[in-house]
């Protein structure tokens, strides 16, 4: 049996990542509150509409920052490879868990590079577009159709965030254990690894030092 | 329930039914502006101010009679000049008093999300409720003639209510009550409507305006508020009258199919989530499969 733990996300790759989500969370649930009628409740659970209104483009600037950090930090590793397209290509085999018919990935498999580049993406145009409507008086009437595209494509964008999210979270907590750990702690199993992300197990498998558990 | 919240007919951001949907009689008011009769006096300017108490500001000069650019948070009646030269006729003064139209399909309620900022009474008067305005400004997007202003002190956004403290109480509005030539008067919808139509006529008949017109937009649902034009053909000539003002079909988009559309993705995402769960489960757990030794061939 082999019991040795590898560190798969670094301290700063975590703290990254929990900036992003914590933000996002804010976000997502303020943003749903002055989307429908229906969810308005929570704009008053989280302190109040107004309040929610005020912070909601600050913390969208938190999370727009930290969309950039994780572009800095993860965008090489994300491209696309020959790996990805047949990884994708057996898209159904890893839905429905047979994961041996899956070609084996490498530290991110093309599903988690779907995530990155559609938050990338989508972070991008949510941050222009919502700061387009940040301050209402900062856009003229003579600029007005800017504030027409933005009410329109702030929540088509959110949306298609809101499907990656949701699709992300219950990866991450119900489908594959031990991932959300990782995120947490930052180490996994060498089973887990070899599970998941063979192709990056097999990479580094060879140069695990007993440093890098220490170090974490 | 207090009276005035029966005589509500739609509430902006609302789940749920809306307290005086048809329960009162009611007869839908109009404000009627004669431009032909209006001599730029601004006496209206000052009655609004003086009614709401807004601050007097400074006023800012543009080589025109106007008082300042376009209305403001704390200037809701704002006489409009220009001078038109039509095609082959002499130059025209022009001045319309411009404020909140009070439309039959209000655009800023339709877009604005906070339960209970904006309302739209049975008399037809729409108006916004600041304890209850949240700042986000998406009126200013819903609305076709850029009537609500948002104020950077309060964050809050205002704009004409038709007075509908004096209304409520069986008066008219300030800037009625202030005007000195009878271009302003205030009224039942129907009986404004038809005096306008009468003056409309009038004005094609005996004085040679023959393109003289009522305005009463059709696209935003009719409007409280209703101009009689010497041309009705080219309202723009009004300090930017808008010909066909529509609430923006963005806005329609989004709080219409958009809305649907994603309700219906977010909840068949969750429901379709669960689901999988329940066929497929996790995948399975660390400890069901060997790990090969390094460089071993699985």
């Amino acid at each position: 049996m082999n019991r040795e733990r590898i560190l798969r996300y670094t301290f700063r790759e975590r703290l990254m990542h929990w900036t992003a989500g914590l933000s996002y969370v804010y976000l997502l649930l303020t943003g749903l509150a002055f989307w429908s009628p229906w969810l308005f409740w929570l704009a008053v659970v989280l302190g109040g509409a107004t309040i929610s209104r005020m912070l909601h483009p600050w913390i969208g600037v938190v999370f727009t920052l930290a969309v950039f950090w994780m572009f800095g930090v993860w965008a090489s590793q994300m491209l696309t490879t020959g790996r990805d397209r047949e990884w994708l290509h057996a898209l159904r085999h890893y839905v429905r868990n047979e994961d041996d018919q899956v070609p084996s990935a490498d530290r991110f498999n093309a599903g988690q590079k779907i995530l990155f580049w559609g938050f990338f993406g989508c972070g991008i145009v949510l941050f222009l577009t919502g700061l387009i409507l940040w301050r209402p008086h900062w856009i003229p009437w003579s600029l007005d159709f800017l504030r027409l595209i933005a009410v329109i494509v702030h929540p088509i964008a959110a949306l298609l965030t809101i499907a990656l999210f949701m699709i992300h979270v219950y990866m991450g907590l119900a489908v594959e254990p031990g991932a959300f750990s990782s995120i947490l702690r930052g180490d996994v199993s060498a089973k887990w690894a070899a599970r998941y992300h063979r192709a990056w197990y097999e990479r580094i498998a060879g140069k695990v030092e007993p440093e890098d558990r220490a170090s974490r | 329930m207090s009276q005035a919240n029966l005589e509500i007919v739609r509430i902006s951001g609302h789940a749920g039914s809306v307290p005086g949907a048809g329960v009162k009689r009611g007869q839908e008011v109009a404000k009627l502006i004669d431009t032909t009769t209006c001599i730029g006096c601004k006496a209206c300017e000052v009655a609004c101010l003086e009614w709401n108490g807004l601050s007097f500001s400074d006023t800012t000069f543009q080589n025109s009679y106007q008082t300042q650019p376009e209305t403001s948070w704390n200037f809701w009646n704002l006489i409009k000049f220009n001078e038109h030269e039509p095609e082959g006729g002499p130059l025209m003064l022009l001045m319309r008093k411009d404020q909140c139209m009070h439309c039959g399909d209000p655009g800023c309620l339709i877009a604005c999300p906070a339960d209970g900022a904006i309302v739209q009474y049975a008399n037809g008067i729409v108006d916004f409720n600041q304890d209850q305005c949240i700042g986000c400004g998406y009126c200013l997007a819903g609305c076709p003639f850029n009537i609500p202003k948002f104020s950077p002190t309060s964050h809050k956004v205002f704009k004409c209510t038709l007075c509908s403290d004096r209304v409520g109480q069986g008066l008219e509005p300030a800037c009625i009550k202030a005007c000195p030539t009878g271009c302003l008067e205030f009224g039942t919808k129907d009986e404004m409507t038809a005096k306008a139509e009468h003056r409309a006529q009038q004005l094609r008949d005996q004085s040679g305006f023959a393109n003289a017109g009522v305005y009463d937009p059709a696209g935003v649902g009719g409007a409280h508020v209703i101009y009689v034009l010497h041309d009705a053909t080219n309202p723009e000539a009004y300090g930017g009258l808008p010909k066909d003002p529509r609430v923006p079909w963005t806005v329609r988009l989004w709080k219409g199919p958009l809305k649907w559309l994603g309700n219906l993705a977010m909840a068949g995402g969750l429901i379709g989530i669960f689901v999988h769960y329940l066929r497929y489960g996790p995948k399975s757990a660390e400890e069901d499969r060997e790990v090969p030794r390094h460089g071993e061939q699985p």
